[in-house]
């Protein structure tokens, strides 16, 4: 494409922001004993390193004085390292998808797709995150994001190679396993069960099957080595949910402790159902109505779901919605740069923890005004642009005054930003009542729930009302 | 929702480059510093606790004060602020002090201060008339000024990473540069003589200014362009650092910068303006020895010389292309050499014997391109002005 070199020039901006934000401090820097999610990378590359794959799973051996000797290791030079490398699996992995979908995207200018490559590649969470609090996510990301070009293009082999990669790599990608699971059922449907339809369903589960087995083949020895691996992946023992976290249960428990009054396996009867509940109707329309752009909205309302009412959620599984959410930039900017604001303060509370707050906040704010800048998202306020049309005539038929809906959207925006800065400013400055020493960061995460409820109904809203009447519109005018 | 749009500047395209850069700015208060900063601290120190008379004899730090009055007036003024920050730091005796604090407030000052920067360049942006290429933005030639101008690299590493503060005076002479193309005489000499005050190594730029005004201003017989000045001024500025005594390598931003201005009018401008620029900034590398800031370095150097050369290109696509062969190969050879001296070299058993010879190379070869560069910009003066004899003849 011409001006390649204004997206080579995107690209290291990218690379900069990410580098200088690693220069921050990380999860348990300095924080004998348990440190944090830092020291737990470490950790692990020190026992697939030294440990035969036997001994993965199970490590705790009280014998293993000599492995002992490296807990807890901080140095500049190791720092350094451990941020090079997650650099590197960004380099090779998340950004070049990030790139090659801008690139493929279908009817906008140029310079649009190189303006959405930046704002995708500037969203705060993921770079906090990864290079600030310290994790690997854009590697799950990167490959899940493979997977969604892949079968975008039809290229629907290569797209579920990936989209397993991802999940073996990261079991919370399991979150996007639905929609994938539908998008790709619906296309055997739609090419017919009786003919190439059937030939697609066995190709894809031939895939599916095989890439499980050679990442599991090492762990498949022995069966109580397997289920160890699954118990570790599904940590069901840990409760409903951990610390702070933005999603109904948290919120709920302000008001109820229903932590602490339902037994475990009635919390997670309903947390497995109103999950399901939940995203049932989008899934559903994707496997009748299979469509790229049904396939990435559903991502957003499935992942958006499963944040909201499953078991063991943590804050940073919000990457899981702001990834889908990225990709739909470019078709709803308003909304999108709205979301994905809330997503980053959302995680506030483990921002601060890590002492991230200069970075967090310059990042949002160069975020925010590049989607402002890119996208002139005030101007792309009407229903229309909203994609909310069909619904809102839809409405009108049995509430002829259903006029304002841009408007009250426009208002709680507003709301919804003054309330994010107040609260920041106050967790910042003020010092927390000593009777309830948690307040702002529950605040933070009930603020971001209801934000997020909002959301999750926009989305499914979209879906539910798109297409085929939306496109009838089109004809009629 | 209008009220916001304006608010956060939206549509006005310079707006959002100022802010980026700044914010970008922010993003590099962590950084490694040099002990310039370990100097400005003395300074705010020296001006706060001692009175006037002392400050030029002051001496317990080795870092004594060697630029002119006004610059001791900015950091008293500072100073001032300084003290709600940490009055630590403004002990003459906390030698070496550099609490977080300190940090903070030193980093945002500079980040502060460049707000007379950011002025000059839009002040510079209404003057120059470059060609009208295309209908979009970022070919416009004020687009492209404004990104070399406010994203400097040369500019960001040495003022937001090493430490010092030329941001707030080069705005100055910027501006003063702008008010003589405006025709505006007496603010452009006054904004210079306040630079003066300011930082005395603009002295290598005073012969242009003085020739300049002698003749616009004083006796206006055959009055030389705006455009005649701005090279004269890049020939000084170039031919001191080249033959001057005692110079820093950071002085070649005085060469790099006003000559952006000119690189958006002419392509020939451009040419020479890339080679400077480019071996100019590589030039600045060994400022920054650091690992983690290594790759800091690369990647602001690969975006600003991408950027400049891309944008120039597409801006004279018209004319014969900016670089012969051997220009090309010359520029191209930055990046092995690079490699050479930051990942192969370390590791030989050279370090040990000769480890001066990576400083060497890159003091070398950068001096070739940056002699290239002024041999080509005086000959291209000197024959545009015989051009321009032999036309009124």
């Amino acid at each position: 494409m011409e001006k390649w070199y204004l997206m080579t020039v995107v690209v290291l901006i990218g690379l900069t922001v990410r580098w200088t934000v690693s220069l921050n401090s990380y999860s348990g820097a300095g924080k004998p004993p348990m440190f944090g999610d830092y020291e737990a990378q470490r950790h692990w590359q020190e026992i697939t390193f030294n440990l035969p794959v036997k001994q993965w799973a199970k490590f705790i051996n009280p014998d293993w004085i000599a492995l002992h000797t490296s807990r807890g290791y901080e140095s500049q030079a190791h720092k350094l390292f451990m941020r090079t490398t997650v650099l590197i699996a960004d380099l090779l992995i998340y950004i070049p998808a990030v790139v090659l979908y801008c690139c493929c995207l279908k009817e906008i200018s140029t310079k649009k797709k190189i303006a959405n490559a930046l704002c995708i590649l500037l969203y705060p969470g993921l770079i906090l995150i990864d290079y600030g609090h310290f994790q690997y996510n854009s590697v799950s990301l990167g490959f899940a994001l493979w997977g969604v070009l892949g079968i975008s293009c039809d290229c629907d082999l290569l797209g579920s190679l990936a989209f397993c990669l991802a999940i073996n790599y990261k079991q919370m990608e399991l979150y996007h396993a639905l929609p994938f699971f539908c998008f790709l059922l619906g296309k055997c449907f739609k090419k017919g069960l009786k003919g190439k339809g059937f030939v697609l369903l066995v190709k894809l589960a031939c895939i599916v099957v095989a890439s499980f087995v050679l990442c599991w083949l090492p762990f498949f020895t022995e069966r109580e080595q397997t289920l160890q691996v699954l118990r570790r992946l599904f940590p069901v023992d840990r409760g409903l949910f951990e610390d702070k976290v933005a999603n109904i249960w948290c919120s709920f428990n302000v008001f109820l402790k229903i932590k602490d009054i339902l037994p475990r396996h009635i919390q997670l009867i309903m947390s497995f159902c109103s999950t399901f509940l939940s995203l049932l109707p989008a899934c559903i329309k994707l496997i009748l109505q299979p469509s790229s752009k049904g396939f990435k909205f559903t991502l957003v309302s499935c992942a958006l779901s499963f944040f909201l009412f499953s078991f063991q959620v943590h804050e940073k599984s919000i990457l899981l919605v702001s990834l889908p959410v990225c990709l739909v930039l470019s078709e709803i900017p308003f909304m999108s740069t709205w979301f994905l604001l809330v997503s980053t303060f959302s995680m506030l509370p483990l921002l601060l923890k890590d002492e991230l707050l200069m970075p967090s906040v310059v990042t949002t704010m160069a975020f925010f005004i590049a989607c402002v800048t890119s996208f002139s998202i005030f101007e792309k306020t009407s229903e229309e642009e909203l994609q909310l049309k069909s619904f809102s005539i839809s409405v009108r038929k049995y509430l002829p005054c259903f006029t304002f809906l841009s408007r009250i959207i426009q208002y709680l925006f507003l709301i919804s930003v003054i309330t994010m800065v107040l609260l920041t400013l106050m967790t910042v400055t003020l010092d927390p009542p000593q009777k309830l020493p948690d307040l702002f960061s529950v605040l933070v995460c009930f603020v971001s729930c209801l934000n997020f409820l909002f959301f999750l109904v926009y989305f499914n809203i979209i879906i539910m009302w798109d297409s085929k009447s939306g496109r009838n519109q089109k004809k009629i005018s | 929702m209008a009220a916001l749009t304006i608010a956060t500047g939206t549509g006005n395209w310079f707006s959002a480059l100022a802010l980026g850069v700044t914010l970008l700015k922010c993003l590099l208060i962590p950084t490694y510093h040099s002990t310039d900063f370990e100097v400005h601290r003395n300074w705010l120190a020296i001006t706060h606790s001692l009175p006037i008379s002392q400050w030029y004899y002051e001496a317990t730090s080795e870092w004594t004060l060697d630029y002119p009055p006004f610059f001791a007036w900015f950091e008293y003024i500072l100073s001032h602020v300084a003290k709600y920050f940490d009055q630590e730091m403004l002990n003459v005796h906390n030698l070496n002090y550099s609490s977080s604090r300190t940090l903070l407030f030193q980093r945002f000052s500079v980040i502060f201060m460049d707000v007379l920067f950011v002025y000059a360049v839009r002040e510079c942006c209404k003057c120059i008339d470059g060609k009208k290429v295309g209908k979009e933005l970022t070919e416009k030639p004020k687009f492209i000024l404004s990104v070399l101008l406010l994203w400097n690299f040369g500019l960001l590493i040495v003022d937001h990473i090493h430490f010092q503060y030329n941001g707030f005076l080069f705005g100055l002479m910027l501006l003063s540069i702008a008010r003589l193309f405006q025709k505006r005489h007496m603010e452009g000499a006054f904004l210079f003589a306040v630079l003066l005050h300011f930082k005395h190594i603009y002295l290598y730029v005073a012969p242009a200014y003085g020739v300049y005004l002698l003749r616009s201003y004083c006796f206006t017989a055959n009055k030389p362009g705006p455009r005649g000045f701005l090279r004269c001024l890049t020939l000084c500025a170039l031919s001191s650092f080249m033959f001057g005594w005692h110079v820093h390598e950071k002085a070649i931003l005085l060469a790099i910068l006003p000559m952006s201005l000119l690189s958006v009018g002419k392509a020939g401008d451009a040419s020479i303006f890339l080679i400077l620029t480019t071996t100019g900034h590589y030039s600045l590398f060994p400022l920054l020895f650091t690992a983690p800031e290594l790759p800091i370095k690369i990647l602001l150097m690969l975006l600003f010389t991408i950027y400049s050369i891309s944008s120039l290109k597409t801006l004279f696509r018209k004319e014969k292309p900016l670089f012969n062969w051997m220009e090309t190969f010359y520029l191209l050879g930055l990046g092995p050499l690079e490699v050479c001296c930051e990942f192969v070299f370390p590791f030989t058993s050279w370090k040990v014997k000769y480890p001066f010879i990576p400083l060497l190379l890159t003091s070398v070869y950068c001096a070739v391109g940056i002699t290239y560069a002024w041999f080509k910009l005086y000959v291209s003066v000197l024959i545009d002005s015989a051009i321009g004899k032999t036309k009124k003849q």
